[in-house]
């Protein structure tokens, strides 16, 4: 990967920052440098979810996906998601059709409420799969979405 | 350097509504420009929000986020006068912060 010596410096800056307020203000194992690169670029959703150590999750109807039915415009598709799990820590997002499954992972703390808003580019239809954590354990549940005019042309 | 985030932060009951706008072009890496060459990937990966400096709400993302992200989330227990700092990064190490003060909601 191409990186100049300038972003280089900034995230050298940006690990030292880290290093040194990591331990009092975020959370073991959650660090910038934690970004999830395999699971990122998984190609399908069985990958995807494996790498993101969710792929044992139990079907759950107490997590909501708010969504449209049909989407008009795949680039920006609103999804609110509500997790009903007492004790829901982390929201995880799959859009099972993209060319890279994984949209990304929510943590929650210090009374942040496990509701997520968020805007995402769907390619083609495909269902949403979210996945809630709680108390170690993963709960999943999807709905689908038709998209008429995909996401990925820009 | 990147533009300034647009961040509403009021109270409603004992809960902090939060929506942020982040101005960020998202790029997939799959789409070409007018020249027929592809835009290389150029999007936020994470985005980190702290209320009086405790960190309440941390995103990993990636570039199914649609351009100019929005995102929304609440925290409960937050008051008005409360500071907000909300921080994302992109995948060129670009970053930004920007700060509110939450408000009483109507």
């Amino acid at each position: 990967m191409h990186q100049t010596r300038r972003s280089v410096i900034k995230a050298g800056g940006a690990a030292a920052l880290l290093a040194a307020f990591g331990g009092a203000l975020l959370k073991p194992g959650h660090t910038l440098a934690a970004w999830n690169k395999g699971a990122f670029e998984a190609k399908n959703i069985a990958d995807a979810m494996k790498s993101v150590g969710v792929s044992n999750a139990e079907e759950s109807k107490a997590i909501e996906i708010r969504a449209p039915e049909i989407a008009e415009n795949g680039a920006v598709v609103p999804i609110d998601i509500t997790s009903n799990i007492p004790g829901t820590t982390s929201i995880s997002v799959f859009i099972e059709k993209n060319p890279f499954p994984y949209t990304g992972t929510f943590d929650f703390s210090q009374g942040a409420v496990p509701y997520v808003h968020l805007r995402v580019k769907i390619g083609e239809s495909s269902p949403v799969r979210v996945v809630a954590t709680a108390a170690g354990k993963h709960y999943t549940t999807a709905k689908e979405v038709k998209v008429t005019i995909g996401g990925c042309g820009g | 350097m990147a533009e300034p985030m647009k961040i509403r932060a009021t109270l409603q009951g004992d809960v902090a509504d939060v929506r942020v706008l982040m101005a960020h072009p998202m790029e997939t890496g799959q789409r070409k420009d007018a020249a027929g060459k592809l835009v290389p990937l150029h999007f936020i990966q994470t985005v980190t929000a702290q209320l009086n400096g405790k960190t309440v709400f941390t995103a990993d993302v990636s570039q199914a986020v649609s351009r100019n992200p929005v995102f929304a989330f609440k925290v409960k227990g937050a008051k008005v006068g409360d500071k907000l700092s909300i921080t994302w990064q992109d995948n060129t190490g670009d970053k930004r912060t920007d700060e509110v003060v939450i408000r009483a909601g109507s």
